[in-house]
Parts: structure tokens; sequence; C-alpha cells
């Protein structure tokens, strides 16, 4: 499988990893050139710096042909739109972007992309574990 | 009319001025601290602190029955969601978004905004209009209605020079509007002649730019004319 994916931070570096060992060709794009260091040096990914909304960074990265794209910068809008553009203009399938916002998660999931909402995840995990605390008895 | 503005900036600011003289109903959406204090005062209660592209936040300002919403951060990323939040959430019938960057003038369009306004092309066309390097230049584009209006120069070899409006080839879907001459703009009458060094102002339909360049300047190829001859931007 072909992967494109928007951020090299945490989420962005290990996901590529664990999409190389196994067996995945990944291209990882940032704006920060010092973002690839997290990989070391012989990461077996191309890099391609430069700003995920344009076009032209977009093609670079070989989005045309590409049978996933993932956007996980910092930005909720910045993964929302570059997601969109992978879909709509270079037909990636398979386009996904990390949301942290639950309302603009849930409403751009009609758009022809997906997406994933870590908070609320985080949230319902939260929940259970709080759930699952024993009662104290003996406190008022 | 109950308009929605997006940025407070300069540009939300004086759109929000105009709006207010002109009789309209509005609020300005800003998520900067400080730049909400400094518009407190003028703005009062048609001011409203927080995020545009948070989904509440945009409910909170009553974009459920907004007329139009202007979206005019400095992040065309913010700009874009904006309006398609716009659309998909609440419905609003019209949309103009401020585009920051030239190169995401695309993206606006995949999405499908109403309208986009983007300085930097705008300056451009105006640079290229004082230039007389530039032979065609595209001053604006209303793309919704499917018109633009552009501007050719006279050259000393071309066909047209010395020659009344009336009797010029021009292709299907051109209007000569104007004649530009030292400085002065002549209304085009059928039969003005044209001079060499004339500028001229053409209404025409998208597509037709290499039909007109043809028929002014059959000696070069389109290709050879220095301009930009795709127009951004600019609409409404």
């Amino acid at each position: 499988m072909y992967v494109v994916i928007a951020g090299c931070g945490r989420v962005g570096s290990s996901m590529a990893k664990q999409l190389v060992e196994e067996g995945h060709d990944v291209v990882l794009i940032d704006e920060d050139p010092g973002a690839f260091e997290i990989l070391g040096d012989d990461f077996p990914a191309q890099f391609v710096v430069g700003a995920a909304l344009d076009w032209d960074v977009l093609r670079r990265a070989g989005i045309e042909g590409a049978d996933a794209f993932a956007a996980v910068t910092d930005g909720d809008n910045t993964n929302i739109v570059c997601a969109l553009i992978a879909a709509r203009e270079f037909e990636v399938r398979c386009s996904i972007a990390r949301v942290y916002d639950p309302l603009r998660a849930e409403l751009f999931a009609d758009t022809g992309i997906r997406t994933v909402c870590p908070t609320r995840e985080a949230r319902l995990m939260m929940l259970d574990a709080v759930r699952s605390c024993p009662m104290n008895t003996t406190g008022g | 009319m109950f308009v929605v503005i997006v940025g407070g900036g300069k540009v939300g600011l004086n759109t929000a001025r105009s709006l207010t003289h002109m009789g309209h109903e509005l609020i300005v959406v800003e998520q900067r601290r400080s730049r909400y204090e400094l518009l407190k005062p003028e703005l009062e209660e048609k001011l409203l602190f927080g995020d545009g592209t948070e989904i509440w936040v945009l409910e909170k300002a009553g974009m459920a029955r907004a007329d139009l919403v202007v979206a005019v951060t400095g992040d065309d990323e913010d700009n874009v969601i904006i309006s398609q939040i716009a659309k998909l959430k609440f419905g609003v019938p019209k949309v103009v978004a401020r585009v920051n960057n030239p190169r995401n003038q695309a993206t606006f369009d995949l999405m499908g905004v109403d309208s986009t306004v983007c300085a930097a092309t705008m300056m451009l066309s105006m640079i290229q209009h004082e230039l007389p390097v530039h032979q065609f230049v595209p001053l604006l584009s209303l793309r919704r209605e499917n018109v633009e209006l552009v501007e050719i120069e006279v050259s000393h070899d071309s066909p047209a020079a010395n020659m009344a409006i009336k009797d010029i080839r021009l292709p299907e879907g051109v209007l000569v509007i104007a004649v530009l001459r030292q400085g002065r703009a002549l209304l085009a009458r059928a039969s003005e002649v044209m001079l060499p060094g004339d500028q001229v102002l053409c209404l025409l339909e998208p597509g037709k730019e290499k039909e007109l360049i043809r028929s002014f300047l059959p000696s070069r190829k389109p290709e050879d004319v220095q301009a930009e001859t795709s127009i951004d931007a600019i609409t409404e």
C-alpha cells in the first residue's frame, strides 16, 4: 500500500514507523524540515517539506495514485481541508483527517473523507475509567 | 440583511463599517483577545469573542439566520472551513471568503465557495495594468456570472490599429466596452477608431482569451503574450 501522511509529529511519525514495518510505502509531509529528525537518519520513507494544503506539495508526495492519505498535522482545519483536497481533487479513495473537535469531526464525516476524533475516544475511555472506580463507602 | 463576519482584522473591520453604514445588521467574530478589546468600544454588541471555526461559536453568533457570511481571517484553511460550515451546517445562502495566498485559490474553487477575494491577485492585475510590458491584462472575473473584464493593448502592428471598432473581427462572446487613451476612458462607440498604444477594455466569456489575443495580436502566438492569461480570484 502507498500511504501519504501529512504531519510528522508524534502520531504521524509513529504511524509511518508501523506502516514501514508492515512493508508499506510511506511518504511524509511536514512544513518543518526538522520534524523528520524524530525518525532518525536511515528511515526508509520519503520526506517532502512543505504545506500539505499546497497542491504542488501533495503532488510531489505522490498523492496521485496513493492508496491512502492521512492528515495528522496539529491543526483541525488544515487536516480537514487537505483531506478534502486529496479526496476530491486527487481522488484518493481513503482520505482520513484527525480532528480534535467532535462537532467538526461529525460534520465533515459525511463529505467524502473519514474523520478520526481523539477527543471523543478519550472521553469514552475516561468515562469508562471513572465509572470503574470503586465507591468510597466510608466517606461523606 | 444579517451578516456574520468572521475575522476582525483590517478587512473584517472595514467591511463591518461599510455594512453598518449601508444599514445592515451584523456581527464580527474575533478570536484574538487583544484585537477583540481594541474593537469592543467601536463595535460594542456587534462583536463576539471566540474561534469562528468552532460550530458552537458560530451558533452563538446567529449563523442560523445569516443571509451572508464573510470569512476574512488571515488563514486560508480557516476561511475554507468557515465557508463549509456555513453551507453544510447552517445552510447560509451566500458566502464570501478571503484568499490570503493566491496558491490556495484552487482549493476555494474546489470547495465551491460562492465568491472569493484575493488581494494579491488584484494587486497583480493592477500592476499589469500600470506596466506597459503586459499586452493582455485580466482585470476582473465574475466567476458565477461567467464573465471577465480584460484589457488588451493595440500594438503598432496590430490589425486592429487604425480601424473602427465595428470593423474589427472579434470572436463570438467578446464585447469591446471602452478605449483607454492618454489616461482617459472613451466609451466604445462603433465608429471609434483604435490607435496604436490604446488600451482596450473588453468583456468576454471565460476561455475566449486566446481568441481575443489572436484578433488583436495576430503576429504573435497567444503563448508569447507576456501576461498571466488565467484570471484568478477577484469575484463580485
